[in-house]
């Protein structure tokens, strides 16, 4: 199921501009993978670059190889939508399609990825899926009510249950619970601790904390300058990184000194 | 112990009173405004209605034609010329839609470089065309050049190059309004960006691309160039859209427009001057409002139809 990661020189551009440069590292499958650092400096980038969502954006172009399991997934005849069902992907403000109902907002990956299901089926997968997101208790007697009408931590949850739906091997979490109060997010950090059994999961946070209590590593971005672009100052396990880190920058960084 | 008196920060600051004011001038302004702008369309309304109805409750209206009918007769309906509206707008709309919704789409979610910029100025220029100036193109290329005979759909292709760029505009802008993150969030659940579109995007725009086709429908349903350049107007039944001239609303508006008069007749025992024509007149221009508002209802249901009931 979780597959690996593996970023090698990695050089993410928008149009000329250079925005990340030189990135390397590696995810072990099942686990969570904390990227902290500094506004700008590029971590939300490098996570988009993970699925291929970086060239939605006009004139953004990568550079270098990412491997899952060791396959290239910039390769030449890699279609980039088929890198998408591998690896799911969870944003800052939940977003769930206002037009569907709850139940539709879970069953749309699989329905517009064009597989023709049974109904059956597909109930089988919309339960499984709310379950595993935490959110089967809240809203199973409302599966036919609109998405957009949940909370918003309940829409994250939804969001992330949309996500795991169609089944992927890496999960991307983009500062998934900047936008959500303590408690909401206190259930998507319980969510990932359960969804790290499954999935590689990669989160993007600002808050500190929280990185140290889910993530078992961590990748500490930062600008080298301003106008400079973002690299990756250090990966290490998350412990090491939140009492003994190697780099000067990432210890001023997580004592407050900066940033 | 001395204690200063400080003004809170909840104090009437000096000069709050003009502030006050200026709230106040700037409310009764708008409000102002607002009525202002409703005295021509509550006028318009009224008189349309006050005169139209009585027109359109009569008998045979909604099933009678005007043959044979001068302004010296009552009664006749308008059958004709609603027979001839719809359908020379629903080919119009048949036509229209398809490309106007394609010409949006490609602006918003493809479009980049020259074609597009070169589309957007075409769509400008066409927006601007005047409808006579339509009407004399399709003339110009179907009658003279391919000596064609005159008839209703060279109507509809005339008003398909004004319902167009009305469409395409609507569209366009309902589209922008579908934020980003539907789409991101699309793409990264591995949904191609046609399904994206097909699925998510066009649902989510539907109201709006639905109330700026009835805007459209709204706008040809009453030009009258081109019924005058490309079909004549007919006061017999003629549901053939192919040939021959063909009644229409606007058509039946001005042809009893041009042939107002009164006529005498004795009611009660005293000689009344009558105005068939121009109760007609009237009544036709209402019933086009009606068509108009009904085909509004229309898309708003659909448009409802098609979001999930909270």
């Amino acid at each position: 199921m979780a597959k690996r990661i593996d970023a090698r020189n990695l050089n993410i551009y928008y149009g000329k501009f250079l925005a990340v440069a030189d990135v390397d590292f590696t995810i072990a499958p099942r686990s969570v993978t904390a990227f902290i650092g500094p506004s700008g400096c590029g971590k939300s980038t490098v996570l988009r670059t993970i699925n291929r969502m970086h060239e939605v954006i006009a004139g953004a172009t990568v550079q270098g190889e990412l491997l899952l399991d060791g396959e290239d997934i910039y390769g030449a005849d890699v279609d980039p939508v088929n890198v998408r069902r591998t690896i799911g992907m969870v944003f800052q403000r939940p977003n769930p399609f206002p037009t569907m109902s709850i139940y539709d907002n879970v069953a749309a990956g699989l329905k517009l990825q064009s597989s023709r299901m049974k109904r059956s089926d597909l109930d089988v997968v919309v339960e499984k899926s709310l379950r595993a997101a935490n959110l089967w208790d809240e809203v199973k007697d409302r599966l036919a009510k609109p998405g957009a009408g949940l909370s918003g931590g309940q829409q994250q949850r939804l969001c992330i249950a949309r996500a795991i739906a169609v089944e992927p091997q890496v999960l991307l979490m983009d500062e998934p619970c900047s936008a959500l109060d303590p408690i909401s997010t206190l259930a998507i950090e319980d969510l990932i601790q359960s969804l790290k059994q499954k999935y590689t999961i990669v989160i993007v946070t600002h808050n500190m904390q929280q990185a140290a209590r889910v993530s078992e590593r961590t990748a500490f971005f930062n600008l080298a300058g301003v106008g400079k672009p973002g690299q990756l100052v250090e990966i290490d396990e998350t412990q090491k990184i939140f009492s003994n880190p190697t780099e000067k920058a990432t210890e001023d960084y997580i004592s407050g000194r900066f940033g | 112990m001395t204690s200063l008196t400080i003004p809170g920060p909840l104090a009437a600051a000096p000069g709050s009173g003009w502030r006050k004011a200026k709230d106040r001038i700037a409310t009764t302004v708008i409000y102002g405004s607002f009525l202002l702008a409703l005295v021509p369309l509550v006028w318009l309304l009224w008189t349309v209605l006050s005169r139209g109805l009585h027109a359109i409750t009569s008998d045979g209206w909604f099933t009678g034609s005007q043959r044979g009918i001068t302004y010296r007769d009552g009664g006749g309906g308008a059958l004709h010329a609603i027979v001839g509206t719809v359908e020379q707008v629903a080919l119009c709309t048949v036509i229209s839609v398809p490309i106007a919704l394609l010409v949006a789409i490609y602006l918003v979610e493809y479009g980049r470089g020259p074609l597009a910029r070169a589309t957007t100025f075409m769509v400008d220029i066409l927006t601007g065309i005047p409808s006579i100036v339509a009407a004399l193109f399709i003339y110009a290329v179907f009658v003279t050049s391919f000596s064609g005979q005159r008839a209703g759909w060279l109507v509809s292709l005339a008003l398909v190059m004004l319902m167009i760029p009305v469409v395409v505009r609507t569209t366009e802008e309902m589209l922008r309004l579908v934020p980003n993150e539907l789409r991101e969030a699309s793409y990264a659940l591995g949904v191609p960006k046609w399904k994206t579109i097909v699925k998510i995007v066009l649902p989510t725009a539907m109201s709006g691309i639905m109330t700026g086709i009835v805007l459209g429908v709204a706008r040809v349903a009453g030009e009258t160039a081109p019924l005058l350049v490309l079909v004549g107007y007919s006061p017999n039944d003629n549901s053939n859209l192919f040939s021959g001239p063909q009644g229409s609303l606007p058509g039946m508006i001005k042809d009893q427009f041009g042939n107002l008069g009164s006529t005498t007749i004795l009611r009660g025992g005293h000689k009344v001057s009558v105005h068939y024509a121009a109760d007609r007149m009237w009544g036709a221009a209402l019933t086009l409002i009606l068509l108009v508002m009904a085909l509004n209802l229309l898309a708003r249901l659909i448009a409802s139809r098609s979001k999930v009931s909270s």
